[in-house]
This record gives C-alpha cells, sequence and structure tokens, in this order.
C-alpha cells in the first residue's frame, strides 16, 4: 500500500519502549502552537503577559503539547493506528529556551479489541515533568 | 469564614454544578486541510493520514482525517480573546471562587477519548456543561477545590465523535515558604557564574563591557591566557593588557551532549581557537551546524550577551 508500516498487535509487547524524542521549545513553536490550535490566550503570544503571570516568558499552550503526545504515540505505531483517548496530567509549564524529553512505554495490550495503552512523560530539562499520561491507539488487525 | 459563611459559600458553587457553558454550537469553519497542514507542521507531525490526500486515498479511511488532538481546535472562539471572553457559567464560578480567596488557578488535567476521526467537510460541534466540583481539599498550592469541565463533540450528523474532560484547580494562594516555592517563583536559569577572583576580575569585568582582553607582559611582551600573576618566560609580575581581535582558527573542538545542563542552549559546541594575537582561548562556537565545525576553520568572535546575565564570547564561522 505504501512506505508507510503500521503496527499491529502482534509486533507489540507491554513493556516496549517507545524511541525518545527531543523537543526545542523556541519562541516559534510556542507561539505558532497556540496559533495552530488557534488558542489567542495572550500568555502564550504576548512575552509581558506571561511575566505578568509570575513566569519569565511566553509558555506552551495545552493543545500543543497534546498535539505532541498523539504525534509521539502515531510517530511509533505508524498511521493506520486510531487514537482512541489522550489523558495528560500537567505539570511545569514549557518555556522557550527548554528542551522537552518524551519517553513512552508500553503498558497494556487488549489483543481482542487491538488496542495499545502507553504511558507517556514529557520532561523539560530545567522544571522537569511537563505533562505525564496515556495514550490508546487502535492497531488495525492483523491481515 | 466561618462554618456558617462557608456552608453558604459551598451552596452557591455547588449550584453551578450541571450547569451549561455553552449549548451545542457549531465550529466556525469546517474540517479543513488548510488548519490541519498548519497543525501538523507546527507540531512537526508528518503522519500522512493528515495532510498526505494521495496516501490516504489508499489507506484503510480512504481519506485524510483531522489529527485528534485537534477536536478542541475546531470550536476555538478565536482572536477575540485578546481583549476577553464573553461571560458564561464557567466564568462566573470562576468569578465567585475569586470573590472570595480562591483566586489561584491551575488547570490539572485534560482528557480526551475519542469515538470517531473527522475528515475535511465534517462539522464539529461543541457543547460544554460544569461536570463536578469536588469537596474543599488541601493540596501543595493552598486550600482549594477542583472542578471539572466535560465537553462533548458531536458531528454534523449528530454522531458522538468525542469528549473532553478538564479538571481545574481554584485554590486560596499560600506564602510559599522558601523550600517549597511553587514554579511560579522559578526563573529560566543563566549559565554557570563566572569565578571571579584577585587574579582574572578584571578579565571578566571586560568581558562584560565586550571587550576580550589578553594579558601582555610589561618585562618581555609576552603574552598569555587565561590571566595568571606571573610571566612564565621571565617571571616578572608586571603587566598589561591588549584588546584581542577575536579572530582565530580552530585547533581543536568537541560538543557536549550530556549532561544537559541549564541555562545552556545544545548543540553546545566547545573549542580551543588560536587567536591571530597567538594566545589559545576556550569558547563556544555557534552560527553553524556542529558537523561543519572543524580544525582549521577560520572563526570570528563576538562578545555577545547570552542570557540575563552573561556576556561571553561567542565564535562565528569566519
Amino acid at each position: 500500500m505504501s512506505d508507510y508500516k503500521t503496527l499491529t498487535c502482534a509486533d507489540v509487547s507491554i513493556g516496549d519502549k517507545l524511541p525518545p524524542l527531543d523537543i526545542d521549545i523556541t519562541t516559534g513553536l510556542v507561539v505558532c502552537g497556540a496559533l495552530a490550535t488557534r488558542d489567542f490566550e495572550p500568555v502564550h503570544h504576548n512575552k509581558a503577559a506571561a511575566v505578568a503571570t509570575g513566569l519569565p516568558d511566553v509558555f506552551m499552550n495545552i493543545l500543543t503539547s497534546q498535539g505532541l503526545m498523539t504525534r509521539f504515540a502515531t510517530d511509533w505505531s505508524g498511521p493506520e493506528a486510531v487514537v482512541k483517548s489522550l489523558d495528560l496530567r500537567l505539570g511545569a509549564p514549557n518555556v522557550p529556551g527548554m528542551v522537552m524529553t518524551m519517553t513512552g512505554e508500553v503498558t497494556a495490550i487488549d489483543s481482542d479489541n487491538s488496542t495499545v495503552d502507553i504511558a507517556v512523560v514529557g520532561e523539560n530539562n530545567i522544571w522537569g515533568m511537563h505533562m505525564q499520561g496515556s495514550v490508546q491507539l487502535a492497531l488495525p488487525q492483523e491481515a | 469564614m466561618t462554618t456558617e459563611d462557608l456552608k453558604a459559600f459551598e451552596d452557591k458553587i455547588y449550584a453551578f454544578v450541571g450547569r451549561e457553558v455553552c449549548p451545542p454550537t457549531p465550529a466556525k469553519d469546517a474540517v479543513n486541510g488548510a488548519m490541519i497542514r498548519q497543525w501538523a507542521e507546527v507540531i512537526g507531525d508528518t503522519n500522512p493520514a493528515y495532510t498526505d490526500d494521495t496516501w490516504a486515498a489508499t489507506s484503510s479511511r480512504g481519506q485524510t482525517i483531522a489529527p485528534p488532538a485537534m477536536m478542541y481546535v475546531w470550536g476555538q472562539e478565536g482572536f477575540a480573546v485578546t481583549t476577553g471572553r464573553a461571560p458564561d457559567a464557567q466564568s462566573e464560578l470562576v468569578n465567585l471562587f475569586n470573590e472570595h480567596g480562591y483566586s489561584g488557578v491551575l488547570g490539572t488535567n485534560v482528557k480526551q477519548e475519542y469515538f470517531k476521526e473527522t475528515s475535511p467537510g465534517d462539522t464539529v460541534v461543541m457543547a460544554m456543561t460544569i461536570d463536578n466540583i469536588s469537596e474543599r481539599k488541601t493540596t501543595g498550592r493552598g486550600p482549594g477545590y477542583f472542578f471539572e469541565t466535560l465537553a462533548t463533540f458531536t458531528n454534523q450528523h449528530g454522531e458522538k465523535i468525542g469528549t473532553q474532560r478538564f479538571k481545574v484547580l481554584k485554590f486560596i494562594p499560600q506564602e510559599q515558604p522558601a523550600a517549597a516555592a511553587s514554579e511560579e517563583t522559578l526563573q529560566v536559569p543563566t549559565r554557570i557564574a563566572s569565578p571571579r577572583g584577585h587574579d582574572n576580575k578584571w578579565w571578566w569585568e571586560a568581558c562584560d563591557a565586550g571587550k576580550v582582553l589578553i594579558q601582555r607582559c610589561k618585562n618581555c611582551q609576552t603574552l598569555r591566557h587565561p590571566p595568571r600573576p606571573m610571566c612564565g618566560e621571565c617571571q616578572s609580575m608586571e603587566w598589561d593588557s591588549i584588546e584581542s581581535t577575536l579572530e582565530g582558527e580552530i585547533l581543536s573542538h568537541t560538543q557536549i551532549h550530556h549532561p544537559k545542563i541549564p541555562g545552556y542552549q545544545y548543540p553546545l559546541i566547545c573549542a580551543v581557537i588560536k587567536l591571530a594575537e597567538g594566545t589559545n582561548f576556550m569558547a563556544n562556537v555557534v552560527g553553524c551546524e556542529p558537523s561543519d565545525v572543524h580544525i582549521g576553520m577560520k572563526v570570528k568572535g563576538v562578545v555577545e550577551q547570552v542570557d540575563e546575565k552573561t556576556m561571553l564570547p561567542q565564535f562565528y564561522p569566519a
């Protein structure tokens, strides 16, 4: 069908690690991520507004974090996977100049429903945990 | 606050449970390829299910889909929020909390479930209610209440496509002891401060002023760096200095990968540079890919402010 491969449950074991992903938190990513998710709250594009809330600079909006988390999961699974749920706990803000490292691990496999649960952590190098949670993917049934 | 006052306040806030924040409202724009592409570019998501029509036509879906994490994006109000939001049940509840001292706010959890994918042309309809409010809790931030909104998403056919639960803590901000200071008081770290002692303080102070100086023996004119009290050639302790042109050539270099030290930008390249004046100098090389850096490379330094507190010479490809 294409060059893109999608995992099936048979390819996956509990404890499998996803390839880690480093995200450079830049002003561009913070501001453009906010705009691409139509989030015009000033704290995500106006440094003065962010500073007024006690932070040193603009910070990443939740919708961008959600996007990065689903990207991380489907980069690994391949494009035929269907995202079923995304559950995340919010931690420290992502501020320009930081690097967020995302890591993940398969925690559950349901072969009957062809779903896998992945625990994901996004940790920045300055303040630690930015987000932590789980993504559930439905993988294609084996051919 | 007396027990009666607390009871009266809680009666008021719990009356918000079940209230509608917004009725089912169709998004201003249908799901569309332009917004999907913009999202995919910024998020760095190359999933062909989102942006590659040719691939998608042959996939099991038969067409492209919107990234599921965009579900809430379609119903966003837009640029108007820069000047404030229209009042609704949620803002009324927030105001009520604020008036009673629960002015702190912290989004703590967001959970989305997806039942059906959307594709360009679909219309996402969102409705939101205040789903639940916790009992009064003692939290690390201060005493407060968690409230949770429930957004329900349907498509133009009335089919349920997903839900979102968003939990927010409203709390009475506490005076935090230093050890328990919250993120709000933290600053983005600056680089490790230069150690300034009797023999090198003058050098760093010149650097603060934008100059790189090289120490020179007053007796035999030999240049030396880093700064030290005595000439290695003639043992004279009399010295002055000249200003470097910061033209140089890389003698040796390395890239620091780990540990990533707070305050530094990576990739971090450190090089020993032979300055035109003859002394060697260690500094960062910037403005090029790590793979471009090589021994013998001509570089030119500029003293720059690299963070809030630090001036440092940075060397660029000449």
